[in-house]
């Protein structure tokens, strides 16, 4: 009887450490997974930076044919491109985010969250088609970095409108209404309770969408324009950036190219990987700031 | 002195109705830009949406259903259909990562709910896991290519593996969030008759969980049907069927939109159009799937 017992227990945590050391190795997946992108991809990458050295992120000079590589017209269009979106999405996406959860009744903010995941669920090179094929020529705005940002912008409101709200809603009722009742409007109450509150956790929103709009390939490589060498802060001039070049030159690309091609997204790795390291750790503290009080 | 103040004060209150009126003006022009934003985030919606049924709905749906079974055509500018392979690309690579993602992903979220909640190990991946979801997804499409594609070829597996490298993080995060609403009693009641801890989980915790995790997994899913860039360099292209999965190039349908759409020739657009329709059906009918197994779990509960 007794023996049974020890038996049984010998069994059972041997099969439950198995099952444990199995979903802590799926766990550890991910942090593999992100090692072995920056190992092998930065391996690749070694050709073109033993080439260009530290010229490859200073020169503007980029032509395949003549094994020069400079990257610096690509890294000003992700950031141009970037930019204009954020300005566009961030004012947006703020306003939709406060009207869900200040204005609208349930009723209505439910509707609205639904058209939120709609708008993220249209994938990124339905996005490039529509604004290669109907925005860029409805408006005469081009193949830019206008309509790239525009297109940008698109895409990342929702992510930003979806945290944005989640930061918002960890407001402390009682501020709000501690605010009405000293007798101020809807705006003063959200000037002076709602968005102190949440400005860190906002913060870290912008620029989780930041790190979307940079990385965001398909549907800016069809609106961009793929011009080479622009550095320009004309919003309307045809332009590239890094992951609408490794898109559009892939195919042609040779060994040396290639090699560059996969420098390109070891860059754009480290500074997508770099601002959402920053971002998730804001959005992370101020989440749980607000659930404490 | 400081008294006459005070009592000067008192005297002549402000004027609370004409400070009012500006401000409760100023608030309801906030209000209305609020009002503004959600239909300046509408607008782009409708527009896009509008754009693809009327310039797809003629191009798909014209000869039923020939635009869905037929090859694609190898000349650009021959008008006609055909996305089939493409279809069949998508559903193959998709299906795939699904299948490799989503076992990976519930695993990973029961050791990181069940095992080792507050442990720095778990700490870390879940962050870690929160910071790859923003890892590019022509990044990942990249990575696979360097240590999948340079060894084996163009495949649909090799697409699935990038898409499956995307997916992962959101399956964790989304499982995560459904093992937290488990109620804790119902593991006591499981361990109380003598059920050990992994039995528990696979038997009390998961299937208590599994709508959630399926609804979560749906939409990682269907977000993964839309992607492109990982397919770009692991999947390669080809114009006929490929049922192989492992076995020489595929296609799919983003990669086709991505194909045509900067065409010159209007048949090659139009195919374009089409191949958005159907690409965007397909992840609709995914969604709405997740929605109504989401539905049902909120109704049980």
């Amino acid at each position: 009887m007794n023996e049974e017992r020890i038996d049984l227990r010998g069994q059972r945590e041997y099969s439950d450490r198995a099952f444990a050391k199995i979903t802590a190795g799926a766990a550890g997946l991910v942090l593999l997974i992100l090692g072995l992108i920056a190992f092998t991809m930065t391996r690749r990458a070694l050709p073109v930076f033993g080439e260009m050295g530290t010229k490859f992120f200073t020169s503007t000079r980029w032509s395949p044919p003549d094994d020069l590589f400079g990257a610096l017209p690509f890294i000003w269009g992700t950031a141009f491109t970037a930019a204009i979106a954020i300005l566009i999405a961030v004012p947006i996406s703020l306003g939709v985010a406060l009207f869900m959860t200040q204005v609208a009744r349930p009723g209505l903010a439910r509707p609205l969250i639904y058209l939120m995941d709609l708008l993220a669920g249209v994938p990124s090179v339905v996005f490039g088609l529509w604004g290669v094929l109907v925005l860029s020529q409805f408006f005469d705005l081009g193949r830019s970095f206008l309509t790239a940002g525009i297109i940008l912008a698109i895409m990342i409101i929702p992510i930003i409108t979806s945290l944005a709200r989640e930061v918002i809603d960890t407001t402390p009722p009682g501020d709000k209404e501690g605010a009405l009742a000293m007798g101020t409007t809807r705006w003063e109450m959200i000037t002076e309770t709602v968005l102190p509150h949440s400005a860190g956790g906002l913060v870290g929103a912008v620029m989780l969408g930041l790190g979307r709009a940079m990385g965001e390939t398909i549907a800016a490589a069809l609106v961009i324009g793929s011009a080479l060498g622009q550095i320009t802060l004309r919003a309307l001039a045809p332009g590239n950036s890094m992951p609408a070049v490794i898109a559009n030159e892939w195919g042609e690309a040779q060994d040396l190219h290639k090699s560059a091609l996969i420098a390109l997204a070891v860059t754009l790795f480290a500074i997508t990987i770099m601002v959402n390291l920053v971002a998730t750790g804001i959005v992370q503290r101020s989440m749980k700031r607000g659930q404490g009080t | 002195m400081s008294a006459a103040n005070f009592t000067a004060e008192i005297v002549a209150p402000p004027d609370l109705t004409a400070k009012r009126s500006w401000r409760s003006v100023k608030s309801a022009i906030m209000t209305g830009l609020m009002i503004a934003s959600v239909v300046a985030v509408a607008l782009p919606l409708v527009a896009v949406v509008w754009a693809i049924f009327s310039r797809g709905m003629a191009v798909a749906f014209h000869g039923f259903p020939h635009f869905f079974v037929d090859e694609i055509p190898v000349i650009a500018r021959k008008a006609g259909p055909g996305m089939g392979p493409a279809i069949l690309g998508t559903l193959l690579a998709t299906g795939a990562a699904t299948l490799i993602a989503v076992p990976l992903g519930v695993a990973g979220a029961v050791y990181l709910h069940e095992y080792g909640v507050k442990n720095r190990f778990s700490r870390l991946v879940r962050f870690m896991s929160n910071v790859m979801t923003g890892v590019p997804s022509i990044v990942m499409g990249l990575f696979i290519y360097v240590t999948w594609t340079l060894r084996f070829g163009y495949s649909a597996f090799g697409g699935a593996l990038a898409l499956a490298c995307l997916m992962l993080p959101v399956v964790i995060g989304a499982t995560e969030q459904m093992l937290k609403l488990v109620p804790n009693h119902l593991r006591e009641a499981s361990y109380a008759v003598g059920t050990s801890k992994s039995r528990t989980i696979l038997s009390v915790v998961l299937p208590a969980a599994m709508p959630g995790i399926i609804s979560g997994s749906l939409l990682a899913v269907a977000r993964a049907a839309g992607e492109t860039a990982p397919l770009l360099f692991a999947t390669g292209a080809a114009t006929e069927y490929n049922p192989n999965l492992f076995v020489e190039a595929n296609t799919a349908l983003s990669l086709q939109i991505f194909g045509n759409a900067t065409s010159s020739f209007a048949a090659a657009q139009d195919r374009a159009w089409g191949a958005a329709l159907t690409l965007v059906l397909l992840t609709f009918v995914i969604t709405l799937v997740a929605r109504f197994v989401t539905a049902r779990f909120a109704r049980r509960r």
